[in-house]
């Protein structure tokens, strides 16, 4: 796809005006002298068109008929019949609402927590007890999801812990796992227990660059613990904070595919049945791949726009952004 | 410290307090999935385990690792994950070595071509669609091809390799090395943290993956063992069936559960120590230019 556009005209177009700059090389010039560095790129290049910018066009059985084991892209059009289909379809509505709620609840407690975490970690003087909570903390990142659920289902089990102490103090045990009401706790209790300590080592690097002078300033004003906290830390750490915030949003509704799959059952799916379970049940489980690309490609869409939307917005209340 | 008040040294025993309660709720379940699977099936079942095994016996550790086919998957993700792994890392370093020219034509393009795709991805489906038409069902190119390259490292070593100094590649361009051998015998050598690093991050993120596993493969020999897991668990997640016969069958799957969630963690608990650090700068190093 390089020597497609291997012969632009900016040679010939531009005027000399800077001398003392090498000029631009043309495509053939570029390619004849870095042949070796474009050719480290192949590969990879063929990787992102294959796996990565053919399923985007692949997107297109959305508004075509697609038949199991037919024709990639799919056989005839059928306009936006899929997406009629779907806006009509409650279940969906359902599984929309049930998405939104679970990334608010995830954003409303993964995104302010591991900030608490990392001033709380800031204040240990002891380095050794800093570093082993730090370790202790990331341990659960390195966890295989399946992992993960294994070990959520044990402790929410009849027989688990939380039961041994709804027994304990004279509680009957409750059956958390095949409960609509406790999925959302479970959720994002464990998605917290997840990525909270992991979440610290941004904020905890850029706490280290806070100036000393600044709390020594602060100090000389009569400043206490609380204040210098106030008015030096969170403002040092506020650009990492605002980086994480825009990512936070942008990925909102992307929850956590894996691990609702691996946590729900008919029984949950009230509460637990989200977008991207519920297409992959349509699509992947029942065959509708198309109906299911239209839901896909509707979320891809909406996740891209709250990037962006996320993005601007912080570039003009915040005056920073991720580009 | 001089001047410190009497609220502060208040607030510094809470604090002591509170990360206590984060460590011992963070290792709260480690401990009770190996108490549990050294404890017998009974005293799982009337709800007697919680930080210490009762019962304790190796029975079920016997069961587990008499069972063949979880040898057959767990070597199976060895396989893979070695396989994806040295893929993943031999694609990341061309391409990202190829983007840290800066004077490169077209190197915006290029970058641009990486970056986009983490904003925007075609989704489940018509990823699914061409992996099942490209043939790749049931072969271990299933969960490797798809998956190799992660921006993210990409962006990592990318920002590494700008990071070196140019004067040492200048000179061995003077003396007419070309540009394989230059990355092969000069800037690799000065890369081992960072490709540490890297292999670190496919290895621990091919090891733990499942779901590739899970939807391209239709034999249980083929089988990553996290499947193999899954498998175990999600006869414990469907609530349908309330016979006695099948709460039996879930109860000794419960100890069951516990011996091989134990035996999948058991290698990443092992390095986990000594890699963490390596995670920990790569997360920064890819913070700065992320």
């Amino acid at each position: 796809m390089l020597t497609a556009q291997a012969s632009p005209p900016h040679s010939t177009e531009d005027p000399p005006h800077t001398p003392l700059r090498p000029r631009r090389r043309s495509w053939a010039q570029a390619l004849r002298r870095d042949w070796q560095l474009y050719s480290l790129a192949v590969l990879p290049l063929l990787f992102f068109v294959v796996f990565r910018y053919l399923p985007m066009l692949g997107n297109v059985i959305a508004f075509r008929r697609y038949e199991p084991g037919g024709d990639l892209f799919g056989e005839y059009w059928v306009g936006l019949r899929y997406f009629r289909m779907f806006l009509a379809d409650p279940t969906f509505w359902q599984v929309f609402t049930n998405t939104a709620v679970i990334g608010a609840l995830t954003l409303l407690f993964c995104f302010p927590l591991p900030i608490v975490l990392a001033l709380l970690l800031n204040e240990v003087r002891t380095r050794w007890l800093k570093g082993f909570v730090q370790t202790i903390s990331y341990l659960p990142h390195f966890l295989s999801i399946v992992v993960v659920a294994g070990l959520i289902l044990q402790t929410v089990s009849i027989d688990g812990v939380i039961n041994q102490g709804l027994r304990a103090i004279g509680q009957d045990p409750v059956a958390f796992i095949q409960e609509p009401g406790w999925f959302r706790t479970i959720y994002v209790s464990s998605e917290v227990w997840q990525t909270v300590g992991w979440g610290t080592i941004l904020y905890l690097a850029a706490l280290t660059t806070i100036d000393n002078d600044l709390y020594d300033q602060a100090k000389v004003d009569g400043a206490n613990r609380w204040r210098q906290t106030w008015h030096v830390t969170l403002p040092g750490i506020r650009p990492t904070m605002i980086t994480l915030l825009i990512l936070n949003i942008g990925t909102f509704l992307a929850v956590g595919f894996e691990k609702i799959l691996l946590l729900y059952n008919p029984l949950t799916y009230a509460t637990a049945d989200v977008v991207s379970t519920y297409l992959y049940r349509v699509g992947i489980v029942s065959g509708s791949f198309s109906y299911a690309g239209a839901i896909g490609l509707f979320e891809s869409l909406i996740g891209l726009a709250l990037v962006l939307g996320a993005n601007s917005l912080s570039r003009r209340v915040a005056g920073t952004s991720l580009w | 410290m001089v001047g410190e008040t009497r609220g502060y040294r208040v607030f510094q025993v809470v604090n002591g307090v509170v990360l206590t309660v984060v460590v011992l709720v963070t290792l709260f379940p480690f401990v009770n999935i190996v108490a549990r699977s050294f404890s017998g099936e009974q005293e799982i079942r009337s709800g007697q385990v919680s930080i210490w095994p009762k019962g304790f016996n190796l029975t079920t550790y016997d069961k587990v690792m008499s069972d063949a086919m979880f040898w057959t998957n767990y070597r199976n993700t060895v396989v893979y994950t070695v396989v994806a792994t040295v893929i993943a890392l031999v694609l990341t370093t061309c391409y990202a070595y190829v983007l840290s020219k800066r004077n490169l034509k077209g190197r915006g393009l290029l970058v641009g071509i990486a970056v986009f795709t983490m904003f925007f991805n075609g989704g489940l489906i018509p990823n699914y669609v061409l992996v099942s038409s490209l043939g790749l069902r049931n072969t271990l190119w299933a969960i490797v091809l798809p998956n190799a390259i992660s921006v993210f490292n990409l962006l990592v070593m990318k920002a590494f390799f700008e990071s070196l100094p140019t004067e040492l590649e200048e000179a061995a361009a003077v003396d007419g090395t070309g540009t394989y051998g230059t990355l092969l015998r000069i800037v690799l050598p000065l890369s081992k943290a960072v490709l540490a690093t890297m292999l670190l991050f496919y290895a621990v993120s091919f090891w733990n993956s499942w779901f590739a596993g899970f939807l391209y493969m239709d034999r249980q020999e083929l089988f990553p063992v996290t499947v193999y897991l899954r498998n175990l668990i999600a006869g414990a997640t469907s609530g349908t069936d309330n016979t006695a016969t099948s709460e039996a069958a879930l109860q000794i799957a419960a100890s069951i559960q516990a011996v091989t969630i134990v035996l999948i963690m058991t290698p990443i608990m092992l390095v986990y120590p000594f890699i963490q650090r390596y995670f920990v700068s790569g997360v920064m190093l890819g913070a700065v230019k992320g």
